[in-house]
């Protein structure tokens, strides 16, 4: 034992190539939008928030979609709204040809076997009485895609080993579990059914750095092993940037921005994006970045400034831009921007 | 006033100015006496004036409760300092007593919290607390304090002062309160400044707003600076020298470009390596395997001996100590160590062949 | 003791080193034996249940027999407890007594615990009009002191054992629909609802599975406190006349008959009011071990 010595894994992992089949539309999202009204107890007089503001885009088949923002912009709410855990006020989600709108309860609970969701807080999606072969069985048993209990928990042993956690902790409980192995334990759930669709909600924002690399490579291992897509919300443009194909940036509730990550990262059109991405600190001493940086607040939602909501913090800002609302334009294929003043710059490194 | 040098400490002619803040062999245990958990294990460091040191760890590798034992906060009990020393200009805290602790904390050591709003009081304006903590440490009349704080809250870039001296905390956003946070803290023009991961809370535009204040407040009181943080961006952008930590262990310290540049604890450079990076094309992490060991669960040894890539036998037997590596780096590992011992070898035989 | 499993190989892709397990049974004993006044606590309900149980077999005495050449004696060789004044046998009014508070303070508990969880669960569960209209029943019962409910509905339905029983249960139900619909708000916003209802999981089953379990400690606890409230309304009730019927004993009553003969021999009142005290506060002892054993948080 001594003086032995074991071969990293870096060059192998990180030398591992994606190769990644995208197929047609999946999944298309028109015009959704949700109204929150307080005090509904005395009439709809309260303030409304406009959570989510028609929203419109499409995830392909094997795809991952990012969607970005700061916290309330909306993009946790809009990721709940296709999965119908948040009844939309207004639009239509068409999953494979199915509107889900129109869906009764039971046909919607159905659905559910396409489509799964992973949480961000590792702690507490995981119900603290059930012990993991439960946990991760539930979804099996809901669609009965298992018939005797030897069955299920050979699935579970199964998922176990695929999400990187022995099959033999599948009776302890999730208390004994790190953050880490939890939101694998939370994946493993979620990928049980064989779904065609994730949405990840900030599934590695509250893990450790090292953590956050293995979970990572984890997602992207299944979706190029299954072939599903993913709508990835994450407000960390850097962890986006290596699990992302196409980047929708929100901001107060509205798309401002989408399009292929190497567009939104390399030439990001509207002024937000441009800010936002100038704003992360790059963890090196030596290059730092020309930051914009961004005067004052992000508005109150229940109060959305009139024309375009980002003109208050806007540097380019001009009198059209009190007065009308952008639309969402193309700048180049496929590369949409909500600007009146629309136009693609990198973020030049100091 | 200049910047301090980096390395004041190693260079036997600048012995004569002292570091403003020196931690030595502090270890702070949690729980019950007969089974204690060392979370802090011996972490020694150092804070020049006009300084800026950031300690960089993950969650349960002991940076947060250094802070504290360093401000006297360590809830006690279930918490205790079991030894070491924090020395803060030639004093020794652990040593001074009770009542002369508040004299230093708030004055001449300030702290600021990651959570912004529960560190306000929801009751009070404003105005009156940062108006408090003058109070508290200088003494002058009612109109000067309120100039003064006026003049803070101008430093902090919070628009129309004198208009928002009689608000609540409630009304600010968390940008705002965060402002608020660090117009308190140096209201008194501390010499040290401890930021225990002042921007976790934020969103990256009202992170770039704060830490833009941090230099502000650095270059404008000279103040010197100990950051607690486990974002690496946040760190190389603030700090000038860097302490890793790692399971209640220091295990590599040096100044900020060799942390970025060459680091040599297989800790660090797993960590360098697996953070994502904007400009990066990889579509693939490196990744640290494992997880954290347990607070406590690490009788002897390297801790991280377990996670390392380049382990080898004696790792898990023997706790490293601290190896020079440059003149201004330092680090805790035995193949590290071994390595440069090699390569100042090697040079040797160069020589001679 | 606290062995951890350290991981098998040093691959990037498998996390296999875990916190050791506490172990339920582990930490069943160490509920149980792990402080003195449990401990304590379980012996005294033990030996109130045993007693309760073979009442016909131990008590020395017929309880209901009278003897006029024996009446307000103090306690003695033959009558351990004294005799009331009627010349019968405290002791033996006093252990068949148990029988009947005990009954009332464990059977009433329970029903108003499962009747005040359902209410209070769907009220908080669901929301909206379900929930204004539970909790404006809730909040009238609520508005009645509860002796004075039990007063109510014992003089319009009669003193019948069963009718006590509904009685107490009606009186109850209010705290237990309280706290199950507070606790319901609580678990309704922890992800792993929302987990359930993201998994495809039915409602009925989300309740079952997700919900009751999670909120069943303060329940538990809640239980515990009114057995011992129980018993003390059942006393109450019987020494305002309208619980168990003379001359059927009951704690309560060994009480009320003990009153009007206070200086007679105060032996009843004395016997009666400690062995409620002990039962009250053995119980209370017992639901806060339960409630730290059932919290996962505190179980370590």
């Amino acid at each position: 034992m001594i003086n032995e010595r074991i071969t990293p894994q870096a060059g192998k992992a990180a030398s591992k190539q994606i190769d990644k089949q995208i197929g047609d539309d999946f999944i298309t999202v028109e015009g959704l939008g949700k109204t929150f009204s307080e005090n509904r107890m005395f009439g709809s007089s309260g303030s409304a928030v406009r959570a989510v503001d028609g929203a419109s885009f499409t995830v392909r088949r094997g795809e991952t979609l990012a969607l970005v923002g700061e916290s309330g912009c909306g993009k946790s709410t809009l990721g709940r709204l296709l999965l119908r855990l948040i009844e939309a006020s207004e639009g239509e989600v068409t999953v494979d040809g199915t509107k889900l709108m129109e869906l009764s309860t039971g046909d919607m609970r159905n659905m559910r076997a396409k489509m799964q969701m992973i949480f961000q807080d590792p702690y507490g999606s995981l119900s603290p009485r059930r012990s993991i072969s439960q946990i991760i069985s539930e979804p099996l048993e809901v669609f009965g895609m298992v018939q005797s209990s030897r069955q299920r928990r050979e699935r579970v042993a199964e998922l176990l080993s695929q999400v990187g956690l022995s099959p033999t902790f599948m009776d302890r409980y999730p208390r004994q579990f790190s953050g880490g192995q939890r939101q694998r334990i939370g994946i493993a759930r979620a990928i049980s059914v064989n779904p065609q669709f994730i949405v990840a909600d900030e599934p590695v924002s509250a893990l450790d750095v090292s953590v956050q690399a293995q979970i990572v490579n984890l997602m992207q291992d299944l979706q190029q092993s299954r072939g599903f897509s993913y709508l990835f919300i994450a407000h960390d443009l850097s962890v986006v940037r290596h699990i992302a194909d196409r980047v929708a940036v929100m901001y107060l509730g509205r798309i401002v921005e989408i399009g292929p990550k190497a567009r939104i990262y390399n030439a990001p059109s509207h002024p937000y994006t441009q800010a936002l991405l100038s704003a992360v600190p790059e963890p090196d001493p030596e290059t730092r970045r020309a930051r914009i940086i961004l005067k004052g607040d992000v508005p109150n939602p229940a109060n959305v400034p009139k024309g375009c909501s980002f003109h208050t913090r806007c540097p380019i800002a001009q009198d059209i831009c009190r007065v009308e609302r952008p639309k969402l334009a193309e700048t180049e294929q496929e590369h949409l921007a909500a600007c009146h003043f629309a136009k693609p710059m990198p973020i030049p490194v100091a | 006033m200049t910047e301090a040098p980096v390395l004041v400490h190693a260079q036997p002619t600048a012995a004569a100015i002292r570091p403003l803040l020196k931690v030595e062999k502090l270890s702070v245990e949690f729980g019950p006496k007969a089974s204690p958990i060392r979370v802090v294990n011996g972490v020694s460091f150092e804070v020049d004036a006009g300084g800026s040191v950031g300690i960089v760890g993950e969650s349960g590798s002991g940076k947060s409760i250094t802070s504290l034992a360093v401000m006297g906060l360590i809830p006690s009990p279930p918490g205790r300092i079991v030894e070491g020393r924090v020395e803060f200009e030639g004093t020794n805290l652990l040593e001074l007593q009770k009542s002369r602790l508040p004299d230093i904390r708030g004055r001449d050591i300030a702290m600021i919290f990651q959570e912004p709003m529960s560190s306000l009081n929801p009751v009070m304006t404003i105005g009156d607390q940062i108006g408090e903590a003058i109070k508290l440490h200088e003494k002058m009349s009612r109109e000067q304090r309120r100039e003064r704080i006026v003049e803070l809250l101008k430093l902090v870039g919070i628009p129309n002062p004198e208009g928002r001296l009689g608000a609540y905390p409630h009304q600010f956003s968390g940008g705002m309160r965060q402002r608020v946070m660090i117009a308190m803290a140096v209201a008194c023009n501390p010499k040290l400044l401890i930021a225990d991961e002042p921007t976790t809370a934020l969103d990256v535009t009202i992170q770039a707003q704060v830490l833009e204040l941090m230099h502000k407040v650095r270059r404008t009181l000279n103040t010197s600076i100990l950051l607690i943080s486990h974002d690496l961006g946040v760190i190389a952008d603030v700090c000038e020298r860097v302490v890793v930590m790692y399971a209640g262990r220091v295990v590599e310290e040096a100044d900020v470009k060799s942390i970025f540049r060459t680091p040599s604890h297989p800790y660090t450079r797993g960590l360098l390596q697996s953070i994502p990076r904007l400009n990066d094309e990889r579509t693939r992490l490196y990744q640290i395997p494992g997880s954290v060991p347990l607070a406590g669960t690490v009788k002897k040894g390297c801790p991280f001996v377990a996670r390392c890539p380049d382990r080898i036998g004696r790792c898990a037997e023997e706790m490293p100590p601290m190896f020079a590596v440059s003149k201004s780096q330092r680090a805790a590992c035995w193949v590290t160590a071994g390595a440069a011992a090699a390569a100042s070898l090697g040079i040797n035989e160069g020589a001679t062949a | 003791m606290s062995t951890v499993i350290q991981p098998s190989s040093l691959s990037p892709d498998v996390d296999n080193t875990i916190a050791p397990e506490p172990g339920f049974r582990a930490a069943l004993m160490h509920m149980i034996f792990g402080r003195k006044s449990t401990v304590f606590a379980l012996a005294v309900m033990l030996i109130f249940i045993v007693v309760a149980v073979l009442a016909p077999w131990i008590s020395p005495y017929d309880p209901l027999a009278q003897s006029f050449l024996s009446i307000n004696k103090p306690p003695s060789a033959a009558h351990w407890l004294g005799t009331d004044q009627f010349g019968r046998d405290v002791l033996s009014r006093m252990i068949h007594g148990s029988r009947n508070s005990l009954l009332f303070g464990l059977i009433s508990p329970a029903l108003a615990a499962i009747f005040g969880t359902a209410l209070g669960v769907t009220a908080g569960y669901f929301g909206g009009a379900v929930d204004r209209v539970i909790s404006r029943l809730i909040d009238l019962l609520l508005a009645f002191p509860e002796l004075l409910l039990a007063i109510m509905i014992a003089a319009v339905l009669g003193g019948a054992f069963w009718n006590i029983i509904a009685v107490i249960t009606v009186a109850f139900i209010p705290g237990f629909a309280r706290v199950a619909r507070a606790s319901t708000l609580a678990v309704k916003q922890e992800p792993y609802v929302e987990a359930a209802v993201a998994v495809g999981l039915r409602t009925p089953t989300i309740i079952i599975r997700h919900i009751i379990p999670n909120i069943a400690a303060p329940i538990v606890v809640l239980m515990t406190l009114w057995v011992a409230s129980a018993i003390r309304l059942e006393a109450s009730l019987s020494f305002l006349g309208i619980g168990t019927r003379a001359p059927n004993p009951s704690w309560g009553n060994i009480i009320r008959d003990g009153l009007n003969n206070l200086f007679g021999s105060p032996w009843p009142i004395i016997a009666a009011g400690f062995a409620i005290t002990c039962v009250v506060l053995s119980f209370n002892l017992f639901g806060d071990a339960v409630r730290d054993v059932l919290d996962p948080e505190t179980a370590e």
